[in-house]
């Protein structure tokens, strides 16, 4: 009970916050001045702010970034051993170094290392710290350019994508960052810079403790969807997460950009009522994941539970099952890799239901930007059978939805499952994928599924249980990573540079209403349908298999 | 000069009576599709079956299923082989179904083209009697655009053209199927001639317009028949949809085999079966899957449902230069209807009369009714009828009198009898005749004049020498029925817009009366195409009909412009619909058919997705139950075996294309309401509907399926 109550305390928190910070965010991000640091900095880099771009040109700028980026943080990860602030931890090797550079680069964060052992701070903060800004802003630099294509009457241009990055980073993410860590601190979270220490505890024996600047780390795993926890343990690490008001709060701080991206576009569209279907619809398939989540652990059935003959085995024991599920079912479906409670160790069903949050594509509220695209994509299929349905060729915001258009969407849609699909199928059926599995059967099956789907999905949440840190795994990954990143976004990418040129339509009472009940419907129904159909079949092998018992 | 009698085309021609029944006649004969069959299995070739990507990887599934039952055969294997085939067969068939039932409409036209004899003229030149002409035979198919032909009485016109030479009355039944004859002349809007139509009286030059294949009546036998098809914008754009659809099931399933393989491995102690052994999932088993979650649905019905809109256009009479506008005629956002024939009857009608100074109604009524017993215009006819029902149907007849016509100098017409003289006409003539005479004009006069044009009616002031009697109020009359109509568009989302060259003042009472939301009045051709792309900038599509040659721009511009058969070539040419009835009011018709096209789609692509889920849970545990004993508990609907689960999951989904040809041909029920009413019947008819009916039904053939021996 003290459990739903928290959930229902964090949500209704979630939808007052995300109207002001939304509406902030549509302010600031889209048009008005630029600050006089802003200047200096574009100066410095050569940009000029003010010319905007066509989608062309924003994602050779995207893809610039990106490529820079990986590059950057490869060369800082393998060189670590002779850099400062290392704790004494040597070089990657390069394949890791790949994986882990491009891992958090793409905003997944997935960690094929234990974080407190392998990286120091120098690369926690300047490698990781700033790509967990750098890549989350990224998303939000598409979301926006998708609004603007579906807002814009006219010309080529979606914006600059320089300006949407630094923007999204200094005005947006950082300011929120600091907010979010002071408070996070206030309430106990560690922040220094000590390595490891060594105590004696209690009972006489020694314990050694990491002390790191866990406070200013925690909100950036949390809020831009990075999910790399300082500590391997992520947030089931008392130093990352103290106390049953932190873990509220972290909630909170997973879901509010994403959340209120959903509001900056209502802003920026002049439409709010969209805005706030498009939240009931999220708010919806939230709903039913967190619902089928707390059946699946309160029943808690599967291999683990009958091994151990427990039910609260690997959930949170300081918090309880509820706000385990809450947590892991708020992580998962918005794209953030954190944890305060062992994936692996779910009952089967419930580790089901965190993959369906996942592979339903991150909409629900989904990563920072990226979650709103996404939503977006899955509307526009929506719309297209809803459009067909009343009789008109179908249009969103009173754009037309035509081939040319269809034709980015079908790919967008086409991407994920396809990468999911085939590389999972090639890790079960090739030595080397099942080498690494530490579990057999359904469950293990169940462990790779959700590592590529985690992967594809920038998600970075892992179920424990695979050896991910293999030649195989490691490149794989990185590819899964890389394309179910970039290629969705220059989809979207173009599919604005397609829209901004459409003329729109005028609105009638023969209009499909992007509002109302049947839409709510329609649009969830599409989401659950186009998004899990094709995943039942890998499902029913994984953990249904898992799950239902004879 | 002998010209053999060309054939009548009357033996072969549908010889139902055109009517609103005509119209819905969607009913399916079973034996059309049993006459169909051939054709079906001609298209199994995959060299046509490639346009269509669903029912192309369904053939090739067949195919699959059939080499490897060959070396390992086994009932089960045969009977889901011959289902597969089935089911694609079955796709042909509503296609071939379809495009009989166009290419027989199209037929019907087209047959008054064959072995027609055109009598081609060498060096026509204007002025040159037409009794003068020198004229050689060649078949009607060899006539080009720009030749000249000439027709005699009784002889059938070999080709769409203009006349450039004379009148005639010429029977169109062929065509249109109304049998009144209609006078066709050279020069103005009534030029026009199509080809297959038989001249009834005189002879007439004729400029021919087309070149051979090109004709309305070519383009619209290219529209419903399959092969020649070129797909419609949002055909395209679903069927884009479908293969993405298509792509993903087959990434699903081929990757299913190595994690059925593994989970194989895994569970080594489960018992081999024949949907999965160590080798993974039997082939059967798996193209069964991929075969039932891929679309085949709306797939297999799509072109059917095209080919049907089409055809639905012929059935009222409406030739489409393109599927595409077919398709705007569903996203029509403004209507542009010409107000005299389409919402007026095109005449002025006596509405009422209003008696002045003291004169007695019937009295009116009476002088009205004398001063246009010799009326001939329609005007004076509706002076009659309208007199004699408040007079008396005999009044009148013992009177004897002088006729006086209507003059443009005295602009007014009357009845000298031996008593008194009578005279009607515009105010300010009467009124002068009157003080002529040394009469005087009632005070009054001018208000009810200004009354009666105010309301957009034409006021005639009737007259004895000396006395004004009153006022016949004449107005447009409005058809009856157009008020529903108009509100049924409005609530459609379509804003009509009444044309007129009348002033303001009357247009905008008959607008009022007609219910259409705007009207542009004294309009010009040029306002007309100002006003559509004025709409069109204001992101509307607009959709208008026109006839003369001044229309031409305007129904070129317009988004979908209904040329009227009666019209001249040059209006045809602009316009991409030709109204073979020249009935203006069909647009609204046209626009529904176009509406519920697109529904039609909609509604099966729902329908076709919505059947995956069941299919599942057919499917599903039947293939890995035998593995993880659990997943039998996905068995919702209880089916008897694994076997009959998959079989009974794949015959479903072959009669169930069967079962949706009828409403594919016949189209989604349709009825003039709002998008949020639409889409709400429709979600919860094909997309709930989609859900539910797959379980019963697969339940259903699984409880006949399961006494079939070892399945």
């Amino acid at each position: 009970m003290y459990g739903w109550l928290q959930a229902l305390f964090v949500l209704a928190l979630l939808v007052v916050l995300h109207v002001p910070v939304g509406d902030y965010m549509a302010r600031t991000l889209d048009g008005g001045r630029h600050l006089a640091v802003e200047r200096r900095l574009y100066r410095i880099c050569g940009i000029d702010p003010d010319r905007e771009q066509d989608w062309r040109h924003y994602l050779v700028a995207l893809m610039a970034f990106t490529v820079l980026s990986v590059v950057a943080l490869f060369a800082l990860f393998t060189f670590q051993g002779s850099l400062p602030w290392s704790l004494g931890h040597p070089g990657m090797p390069w394949q890791l170094a790949l994986h882990t550079a491009v891992s958090f680069t793409t905003n997944t964060s997935w960690q094929n290392y234990a974080g407190e052992a392998t990286t120091g701070h120098l690369a926690v903060m300047a490698g990781l710290g700033v790509q967990g800004f750098a890549s989350a802003a990224v998303g939000m630099c598409v979301g926006l350019a998708l609004i603007r294509g579906l807002v814009r009457r006219s010309g080529t241009e979606i914006g600059n994508f320089w300006v949407d990055l630094v923007r999204s980073v200094f005005r947006v993410l950082l300011p929120l960052a600091v907010l979010f860590g002071i408070v996070l601190i206030c309430m106990g979270v560690q922040q220094n810079l000590d390595g490891a220490q060594v105590v004696n505890t209690v009972a006489g024996g020694t314990q050694t403790l990491i002390g790191g600047p866990v406070g200013s780390w925690e909100p950036v795993k949390l809020m831009t969807g990075d999910g790399g926890g300082f500590f391997n343990a992520s947030s089931a690490h008392p130093f990352e997460n103290p106390s049953s008001l932190s873990n509220s709060l972290e909630i909170l701080i997973m879901l509010i950009v994403p959340t209120a991206f959903i509001r900056t576009f209502g802003r920026m569209t002049g439409n709010l009522r969209l805005g706030w279907t498009l939240l009931i619809v999220v708010g919806i398939l939230f709903g039913l994941l967190l619902i089928a989540g707390n059946a699946a652990q309160a029943a808690h059935t599967g291999t683990v539970a009958q091994a151990v003959g427990a039910q609260t085995e690997g959930t949170e024991t300081r918090f309880g099952i509820p706000a385990s599920t809450l947590f892991g079912v708020s992580a998962t479906a918005s794209a953030d890799g954190a944890l305060n409670a062992s994936y692996d160790s779910f009952s089967s069903l419930g580790g089901g239901v965190l993959l369906a949050a996942m592979m339903l594509g991150e909409i629900a509220p989904g990563g920072t930007g990226s979650g709103l695209y996404g939503l977006i994509m899955v509307v526009l299929v929506a719309v297209f059978l809803g459009g067909l349905m009343v009789g008109r060729t179908p249009e969103f915001m009173g754009k037309r939805i035509g081939f040319s258009e269809m034709r980015y969407v079908v790919l967008y849609s086409l991407v994920s499952p396809s990468l999911i699909l085939v590389f999972t199928g090639l890790a079960v059926g090739l030595p080397a994928g099942v080498s690494s599995m530490g579990n057999v059967g359904a469950h293990g099956l169940t462990e790779v599924l959700y590592a590529y789907t985690s992967n594809v999905n920038s998600n970075g949440s892992a179920m424990a249980g695979l050896n991910g840190n293999t030649m195989f795994y490691n490149l794989t990954m990185t590819a899964a990573m890389f394309i179910g990143r970039y290629l969705p976004m220059a989809f979207v990418l173009a599919l604005a540079g397609r829209l901004v040129r459409r003329q729109p339509q005028a609105v009638t009472a023969g209009t499909l209403r992007t509002q109302g009940v049947s839409f709510v419907v329609l649009a969830t129904g599409t989401a659950l349908i186009v998004a899990l159909l094709n995943f039942l079949p890998a499902l029913s092998l994984g953990p249904l298999a898992d799950g239902l018992l004879g | 000069m002998a010209v053999e009698a060309p054939v009548a085309p009357d033996t072969t021609r549908v010889e139902e009576p055109r009517s609103a029944h005509r119209v819905a006649a969607g009913m399916l004969d079973p034996r059309q599709l049993w006459k169909a069959m051939p054709e079906a299995l001609r298209k199994l070739d995959p060299r046509t079956l490639w346009r269509n990507p669903v029912m192309f990887v369904t053939e090739v599934g067949a195919l699959l299923t059939t080499v490897f039952t060959i070396p390992h055969p086994s009932l089960f294997g045969w009977l889901i082989t011959a289902w597969l085939w089935l089911t694609v067969v079955f796709a042909n068939l509503a296609e071939a179904v379809a495009e009989s039932r166009g290419r027989a409409q199209a037929d019907t036209l087209r047959l008054t083209r064959q072995q027609t004899v055109a009598r081609r003229v060498a060096g026509w030149a204007e002025g040159v009697p037409s009794s003068a002409i020198r004229a050689e035979e060649i078949p009607a198919a060899l006539l080009r655009r720009g030749d000249v032909v000439v027709v005699d009485a009784g002889e059938l016109i070999p080709g769409d053209g203009d006349v450039v030479d004379g009148v005639a009355s010429v029977d169109e039944s062929a065509i249109t199927g109304e049998s009144a004859p209609v006078i066709r002349e050279s020069g103005g809007d009534r030029c026009a001639v199509t080809g297959g139509t038989r001249v009834l009286s005189d002879r007439i030059v004729v400029r021919i317009a087309q070149d051979p294949g090109e004709s309305f009546i070519d383009r619209m036998i290219g529209l419903v028949e399959g092969a020649k098809r070129q797909k419609t914008p949002n055909e395209l754009a679903l069927n884009l949809l479908l293969v993405a659809l298509t792509v993903i099931f087959l990434m699903a399933t081929v990757t299913l085999q190595p994690m059925a393989i593994f989970s194989k491995g895994v569970m080594a102690a489960a018992p081999d079966t024949l949907a999965i052994t160590g080798a993974g999932i039997s082939a059967v088993v798996l193209v069964s899957l991929l075969v039932c979650l891929i679309p085949t649905t709306i797939g297999a019905l799509l072109s059917a449902i095209g080919i049907a809109g089409m055809d639905r256009m012929v059935q009222r009479n409406v030739l489409a230069m393109s599927g595409r506008a077919v398709e705007a005629a569903g996203d029509v956002h403004t209507l542009l209807l010409d107000k005299t024939g389409t919402i007026t009857y095109g005449n002025r009608q006596a509405d009422s009369f209003i008696p002045v100074g003291g004169t007695r109604e019937a009295e009116l009524a009476h002088a009205a009714l004398l001063s246009s017993l010799a009326d001939r215009t329609p005007e004076g006819r509706s002076i009659l009828d309208l007199a004699r029902r408040r007079v008396g149907a005999h009044a009148g007849a013992e009177e004897d009198g002088q006729w006086v016509p209507f003059s443009a100098v005295t602009r007014m017409s009357g009845v000298d009898l031996p008593s008194r003289s009578l005279r009607k006409g515009a105010a300010a003539s009467v009124s002068a005749w009157v003080h002529d005479h040394g009469g005087s004009v009632p005070p009054e006069l001018g208000e009810t004049v200004q009354r009666a044009s105010a309301s957009g009616g034409t006021p005639l002031v009737v007259a004895e020498q000396t006395r004004v009697l009153g006022v016949i109020h004449l107005k447009d009359v409005v058809k009856p029925g157009l008020r529903e109509r108009f509100a049924e568009m409005r609530r459609m989302g379509i804003r009509t817009v009444m044309i007129t060259g009348d002033n303001p003042t009357t247009a905008r009472a008959i607008a009022e009366e007609a219910g259409v939301d705007d009207f542009l009045a004294e309009a010009t051709p040029e306002d007309k195409l100002a006003l559509i792309k004025k709409e069109q900038e204001g992101g509307r599509l607009v959709a208008m009909t026109g006839d003369g040659t001044n229309d031409a721009p305007a129904l070129a511009q317009a988004d979908v412009g209904v040329a009227m058969n009666t019209g001249t070539s040059a209006a045809k040419e602009a316009g991409n619909m030709v109204d073979l009835d020249s009935d203006p009011t069909k647009i609204v018709e046209i626009v529904e058919i176009g509406k519920q096209l697109l529904i039609t789609r909609g509604a099966l692509t729902t329908f076709s997705i919505a059947n995956d889920i069941a299919k599942y849970f057919a499917i599903l545990p039947a293939m890995f139950g035998p593995i993880y004993p659990g997943l039998s508990r996905l068995n919702v609907m209880g089916l008897h075996s694994p076997l009959s689960a998959v079989l009974s999951a794949v015959v479903f989904n072959a009669v169930v294309i069967v079962a949706l040809i009828p409403l594919a041909l016949r189209g989604v029920r349709y009825r003039p309401s709002s998008a949020g009413t639409l889409l709400a019947r429709n979600l919860w008819v094909y997309g709930l509907g989609g859900v539910v009916v797959p379980f019963a039904a697969i339940k259903l053939i699984d409880l006949v399926v399961q006494f079939i021996p070892g399945i």
